[in-house]
């Protein structure tokens, strides 16, 4: 469902993807690893579409289509979905009122009807339910003084809301203690089907206990340096990055 | 509704829709201000004697003053002889019959000038240019003993109550527009709520403004008895013209003792276009008068139009325990300048003020907030809060912040809180990425963010104000 052929992205003039090359297809997780600083979240904002970064080179294809010639938000409406490594805090504004935006707004796109507000709010019940999120959260402002925890969970509920395609989990596990590690990835498993796949971007091993890689990546200097197995996340964790770099 | 729904879409297509002109055969005198002018102003509508004396007057001072410059805005002193004082739609030659024109452009503009068999909705006092065409619902009302007519009509009918009111709130001696809207107003709406009354449905003004080359000059006067309840809300809209167009109002209100007055507004006037051409000065004074003991008084108003808004809703807070509220959502694009804000004056013992008022500056716009919290020495144990809140949507637009605090004893508590924020790109990337578009992420913000204001506003109103603000952004991204 997704390749990337040779992507080369910088940041104010600052090359940090330097040929990426990447196949998922449907039903896989992917791991992508690698030290700090080798552009694993400048990946994830690059095939999101986050303005701050320009892509030099390289194609991207998504379900058949040119994703880099999409506006962010009609490559969320094909199904690509980020979980933030920094949820944004958007005051003012409800849980409800933002899904309910993001919902209808994909409704639109794919030429159906928007959904009432009774439908609507029992589908929010339902999906809130996977990630275990207090009932409150309807009112709540969007991210608004929620705990580190709290703000991941919210992004595996909006992920369960939106029912992506392919979602990319920005080091989803920085930040949360070893019970919402394991309520966030229980989350992520139980929305796992056959036709959408994952893209898990971590610096540990630990979230890879729960939610297990078909594919392990290395990422390094802006390269995919080595492709293998569930295996090689263990290896990292033994031997740390440092054999990676020579 | 629906029709309403119709317009609000149509709306939202485009920029400001209701710019139409209406082809209404309509009486004018020539451009020009002068005693003449005021006399014949009178005469035309049939004006008692001391009403006369009262426009000559200040007309008279006002040829003493000068157009005042203190406001943070920036505008081509107005020639005041280049303008027409009156302009009416001519009258059908029966008294009932309401011109089918006059009607379609209030369809158009989703105001009903037909009554429902029920008590319910809204009564509508429809104002064009310089005098009302419909007033509904005013004789059921009048079974309550409510009065609810145009400014014309009360002049003829409860000449004493006007009189008596009439001035009393904002003198002409006010203020440059205020003598100015003495001298020349030509309708507006009239209401009075008798002791112990609780109006039943809400009571409403449209203005709109049709001919060209004319000012609109509207008085509103709202009495509200001992024990009794208003809400009033009040509309307006007006043609797009390359040329700026002047509506100088006077709002008085007058509260007795444990009355209560809710006054909302929702102000779109022709704002001008993406260069700033054209537009309505807005150039208003509001003023209540809380006379009771616990009488309480609370402006909210929506400010989307306009090209310059010059505008104050105030309270004189002079009975004991009288209560003042001033809610405010003020968005300016393009080119458009708002100087707006509110005076709260505790005159009464344990008064209590409330300011929630909230800025937004797109474009090329300048928004400014202008407060004064005064308390008199004599009033012991006031308090008041205000919050300025000031969102800024573009780098080239600007957000001010006036306030005066004067308190004259040590037991009252005044509180100032003012914040300026401004929406930001991971906002507005977080909500792309969720498949909002930018123009919708901005709606859903500002709305969130005017929200405390949105939910003073009557229900109806509020949805209404709310899909307005939406379309005014249309486009102010960046």
């Amino acid at each position: 469902m997704l390749e990337i052929k040779d992507l080369y992205a910088s940041i104010e003039g600052k090359e940090i993807l330097r040929g990426i090359d990447l196949t998922v297809r449907d039903g896989e997780v992917h791991a992508i690893m690698g030290p700090n600083g080798s552009g694993k979240s400048t990946l994830s904002a690059v095939l999101t579409g986050n303005p701050a970064y320009t892509v030099t080179a390289g194609t991207v294809t998504f379900n058949g289509k040119d994703l880099l010639a999409l506006s962010p938000e009609d490559r969320a409406h094909e199904g690509l979905f980020l979980s933030f490594q920094y949820p944004v805090e958007i005051p003012g504004v409800s849980m409800v009122n933002f899904m309910r935006a993001a919902v209808n707004a994909k409704r639109k796109y794919q030429g159906e009807e928007p959904l009432g507000a009774a439908e609507f709010l029992k589908l929010m019940r339902e999906k809130r339910e996977i990630v275990a999120l207090d009932g409150k959260l309807a009112n709540r402002a969007v991210n608004e003084g929620f705990s580190g925890g709290e703000k991941k969970r919210n992004e595996i509920f909006q992920m369960a809301m939106l029912e992506p395609r392919l979602s990319i989990l920005d080091e989803t596990d920085s930040g949360l203690d070893i019970d919402a590690l394991r309520i966030v990835a229980e989350g992520v498993n139980r929305l796992k089907r056959d036709d959408n796949a994952t893209i898990v971007i971590t610096h540990y091993q630990r979230l890879l206990d729960y939610i297990k890689p078909d594919v392990v990546h290395i990422l390094y200097k802006g390269r995919i340096v080595k492709t293998a197995g569930p295996e090689l996340a263990l290896e990292l964790e033994e031997r740390g990055y440092d054999w990676i770099k020579e | 509704m629906d029709d309403t729904d119709n317009i609000i879409n149509k709306a939202a297509s485009g920029e400001y829709k209701y710019g139409f002109v209406s082809d209404i055969a309509t009486d004018v005198i020539p451009k020009g201000l002068d005693e003449d002018v005021v006399r014949t102003i009178s005469r035309l509508k049939g004006e008692p004697e001391w009403l006369l004396e009262m426009r000559l007057k200040a007309y008279r001072h006002w040829t003493t003053l000068k157009q005042p410059a203190w406001a943070h805005i920036t505008m081509p002193e107005i020639d005041f002889q280049d303008i027409r004082y009156f302009a009416a739609p001519k009258p059908k030659k029966t008294a009932t019959e309401i011109d089918p024109e006059l009607k379609r452009t209030f369809d158009k503009l989703g105001i009903p000038l037909v009554e429902q068999q029920q008590l319910s909705g809204m009564a509508v006092d429809a104002v064009m240019d310089s005098v009302s065409v419909r007033t509904t619902y005013r004789e059921r009302l009048a079974e309550r003993g409510i009065i609810f007519c145009s400014m014309s009509d009360a002049v003829r009918d409860c000449p004493d109550l006007v009189q008596r009111y009439l001035g009393r709130v904002v003198p002409y001696t006010d203020n440059f527009y205020a003598a100015l809207n003495t001298a020349v107003f030509s309708d507006g709406s009239f209401v009075y709520i008798p002791k112990g009354v609780r109006c039943p449905i809400e009571l409403s003004t449209y203005f709109r403004i049709n001919a060209a080359e004319t000012g609109q000059f509207e008085r509103t006067l709202i009495v509200a008895d001992d024990d009794s309840y208003v809400s009033y809300l009040e509309g307006c809209t007006a043609p797009m013209r390359d040329e700026n167009q002047l509506h100088a109002a006077i709002v008085e209100i007058v509260v007795e003792d444990r009355a209560e007055v809710k006054y909302s507004t929702v102000q779109n006037w022709y704002p001008g276009d993406e260069h700033g051409r054209g537009g309505i000065y807005n150039l208003v004074t509001k003023r209540a008068l809380c006379r009771g003991d616990h009488s309480k008084v609370s402006w909210t108003q929506v400010e989307t139009g306009s090209a310059v808004t010059w505008k104050y809703p105030s309270c004189v807070l002079s009975g004991d325990d009288s209560v003042g509220e001033f809610y405010s959502v003020a968005l300016t694009r393009h080119y458009q300048q708002a100087d707006t804000g509110t005076k709260m004056i505790h005159l009464g013992k344990r008064t209590r003020s409330t300011v929630v008022s909230k800025g937004i500056s797109a474009g090329h716009s300048q928004n400014s907030y202008r407060g004064m919290v005064k308390v008199a020495k004599g009033a012991v144990g006031c308090r008041n809060y205000t919050q300025c809140d000031s969102l800024l949507l573009s780098d080239t637009s600007g957000a001010h912040t006036f306030p005066v605090i004067d308190v004259g004893n040590d037991s009252s508590v005044v509180e100032h809180e003012a914040t300026t924020s401004k929406i930001n790109e991971e906002q507005i990337f977080y909500c792309n990425q969720r498949g909002i578009s930018t123009e919708d992420a901005i709606g859903l913000i500002v709305n969130g963010y005017a929200k405390e204001v949105m939910s003073k506003l009557p229900m109806e109103f509020a949805v209404e104000a709310q899909k307005l603000l939406q379309i005014s952004l249309e486009g102010s991204v960046g």
